[in-house]
């Protein structure tokens, strides 16, 4: 299994567009993938569920923790990991 | 009463039978099932043919209406691929032995619930799109195909309420009309009608029990006005209507692109109060000749919290772009207790247009405000003509903070090199009287002045806009609001500042002349009201109507102002 703890800083959060985008990409790993929302101190839920990532409120300098576990775990974590600190490809201004 | 009024959302009159919208019933009992499997396997072609459906709508949303409204189905389609959603669905059938049509009912309840619960509108909304997309698989789990829910000639719809898949799915040329019982003018139907040129009406308060498919209707999109089974008179009279009006759309539509010069030569701006991109579209069709009025209150009210520099920046751009040197006067944010905002610290007040609200929210949060103003200086590019205002001004001291944090905003972002343009307007709103009757001292800080004839009417007159008891006293046309207008547009003028006007009156042809003759540089209006106020200054005179101008200043009450500019206007004709 592996984790990590990570900032938001996309403008919208883990909203729109961008929860869309995680969401997509999570479900590309075969490996289980779970996200919790540490700054709102809330339920650890399914990565590759768009409602309940949406249900999770990330907002803009929120953590989160992401854990990975299974077939190609590590690959899946960097994925994300990436996604995030790209602003989701968007970049920042 | 065969007639019902409702709010007019998109011109123009159809005549034809009616077809009523009723969302087909799918029973979503709890019946028991024998083969778990071979259920689960129906559900799973149900969700294929639904994602392919979504996928058409989105691409058909996408080039009709744009990708802010097709977004919604790219949405449906990935809550059909949720594995939270669709498992829990999955498994109900399975562990239960109960019917794919009840679990994919009663789960997206929960979901839609448990979104519902999050008491924010961006939830709430969330929480209609999973029953509209639940509805869809219901729909194919039952052999219902779109096509059998659609009129298969032209027809005017009337319908309870329409969800955005609904309003997507009817093929436009069946449409002759839509109204609607449910629904605001910013509505998917709203929206789509204008979009589409379809004339439209909603909260239209028809009775359906009156009504059977094929009974005749004339519905007038600009009066908001539904008549059902018309006897012979209303039915020739709306012909007539139609008939004019389909004339005189088709001419002024060609000559609507062209710019506004009165007989004498003098050349008016006009332009479009606009509320997002979609409109934006939309008056350069009409043929504005940029924007006059940007409301911004909905990115302040759509996020349920502050949006972000970066956020507001790219939506502002958007719009700068399909204006490209087209000039963009932004109103900055003009919110207030009417619309409690939590994160803005905005309560309920006794009088929340009286109150702590748009410019008067400075002094506590300028940072709101700043963060706004180099949101729209940012998203600005080398052509760009952006003109900044800022509303509800009643004081010196509030214009000239503004300005500062105006000159500051622009400070910094040359500092960061992030600043395309130095040819950027500051102006101010004209709405409250004190803002009139000292109109030469604010000038000194603007470059220009934009007339809410709305709010000066409303506060001029001490009449309170959203009471309909005194609604019969709130009229623009009312000497004393005149004069403040007349005044303002004076002073200005001595000061070598432009003012424009953007309340409802700019977009009336009753007021074009009087405004005219006062000297109004720029009319901000409702898109479609362009080409009709477009052809009328093409047949003024500025000298004839100064001297009507100067009589109207003159009559003692909004009747007489009436009376005199509609005879005055008959002989024009």
């Amino acid at each position: 299994m592996q984790s990590i703890d990570i900032t938001v800083t996309h403008p919208v959060g883990l909203h729109a567009r961008p929860a869309a985008d995680f969401v997509k990409l999570a479900a590309k790993f075969p490996c289980e993938i779970k996200i919790c929302n540490l700054t709102a101190a809330g339920k650890t839920v399914n990565a590759k569920s768009i409602l309940s990532v949406m249900t999770l409120g990330v907002q803009k300098d929120h953590v989160v923790h992401i854990e990975t576990n299974g077939e190609r775990e590590d690959e899946a974590l960097q994925a994300l990991k990436d996604l995030i600190e790209s602003d989701f490809g968007e970049g920042a201004g | 009463m065969n007639k019902a009024q409702g709010i007019a959302v998109s011109n123009g009159i159809a005549i034809g039978p009616c077809w009523i919208y009723r969302p087909a019933v799918v029973k979503t009992e709890r019946c028991p099932i024998q083969d778990p499997a071979g259920e689960i396997e129906r559900l799973e072609k149900a969700l294929t043919q639904a994602k392919q459906q979504l996928h058409a709508l989105y691409e058909r949303a996408l080039a009709s209406v744009g990708a802010t409204e097709a977004a919604i189905f790219e949405a449906h389609q990935l809550f059909l691929d949720d594995p939270e959603f669709i498992g829990t669905i999955q498994t109900a059938i399975q562990d239960e032995c109960i019917n794919a049509e009840a679990a994919v009912a009663e789960i997206s309840e929960t979901f839609a619930s448990q979104m519902l619960a999050l008491e924010d509108e961006y939830f709430q909304a969330r929480a209609q799109d999973i029953r509209d997309v639940s509805r869809r698989v219901l729909y194919c789990l039952n052999g219902i195909s779109p096509d059998q829910l659609q009129p298969q000639s032209p027809v005017v719809i009337l319908a309870e309420e329409l969800t955005p898949s609904d309003t997507m799915q009817f093929d436009r040329q069946v449409i002759l009309g839509l109204c609607t019982q449910r629904g605001g003018p910013t509505s998917h139907t709203a929206i789509l009608a204008r979009s589409l040129a379809v004339p439209a009406a909603v909260s239209v308060p028809f009775d359906l029990s009156n009504l059977c498919d094929g009974s005749v209707v004339v519905l007038d999109g600009s009066t908001g006005i539904l008549i059902c089974e018309p006897d012979d008179n209303e039915l020739v009279a709306a012909r007539q209507k139609q008939e004019a009006w389909n004339n005189t759309w088709r001419s002024q539509l060609s000559a609507a692109s062209q710019s506004a010069q009165t007989r004498d030569g003098r050349t008016v701006e006009i332009v479009a109060n606009i509320g997002g991109v979609i409109d934006a579209r939309q008056a350069i069709d009409f043929g504005a000749e940029g924007v006059g009025l940007l409301r911004t209150e909905f990115l302040y009210l759509d996020y349920g919290r502050l949006p972000s520099e970066e956020e507001q920046v790219a939506i502002y751009r958007e719009i700068l772009q399909v204006m490209g040197s087209r000039p963009v006067v932004v109103r900055t944010l003009d919110i207030g207790g009417d619309k409690p905002v939590d994160y803005l610290d905005l309560r309920p007040e006794t009088n929340p247009f009286l109150g702590w609200r748009a410019i008067r929210m400075m002094r506590d949060h300028p940072d709101v405000l700043f963060a706004q103003m180099r949101a729209l200086l940012r998203a600005t590019s080398p052509e760009s003509d952006l003109r900044v205002m800022a509303p509800m001004v009643s004081c010196v001291d509030e214009v000239r903070q503004a300005r500062q944090l105006f000159d500051e905003a622009k400070a910094s972002l040359r500092q960061e090199n992030r600043l395309a343009t130095e040819k950027i307007q500051f102006g101010i709103m004209v709405e409250v009287p004190s803002a009139a009757l000292i109109s030469e001292h604010l000038a000194e800080y603007v470059d220009f002045f934009s007339i809410g004839t709305n709010d000066l009417t409303q506060y001029t007159l001490a009449v309170d806009r959203t009471n309909e008891r005194v609604a019969y006293l709130a009229s623009s046309f009312h000497p004393a609001v005149l004069r403040l207008i007349a005044r303002t547009i004076e002073k200005a003028h001595e000061k070598g500042r432009w003012v424009g006007l953007c309340g409802e009156m700019a977009g009336d042809p009753l007021a074009t002349p009087l405004l005219l003759g006062l000297g109004l540089d720029e009319f901000s209006m409702a898109p479609s009201s362009i080409p009709v106020v477009k052809e009328l200054i093409r047949k003024l005179d500025v000298k004839e109507c100064q001297e009507v101008a100067k009589l109207a200043l003159a009559q003692p009450g909004t009747v007489a102002v009436r009376d005199l500019l509609e005879n005055w206007l008959s002989r024009l004709a």
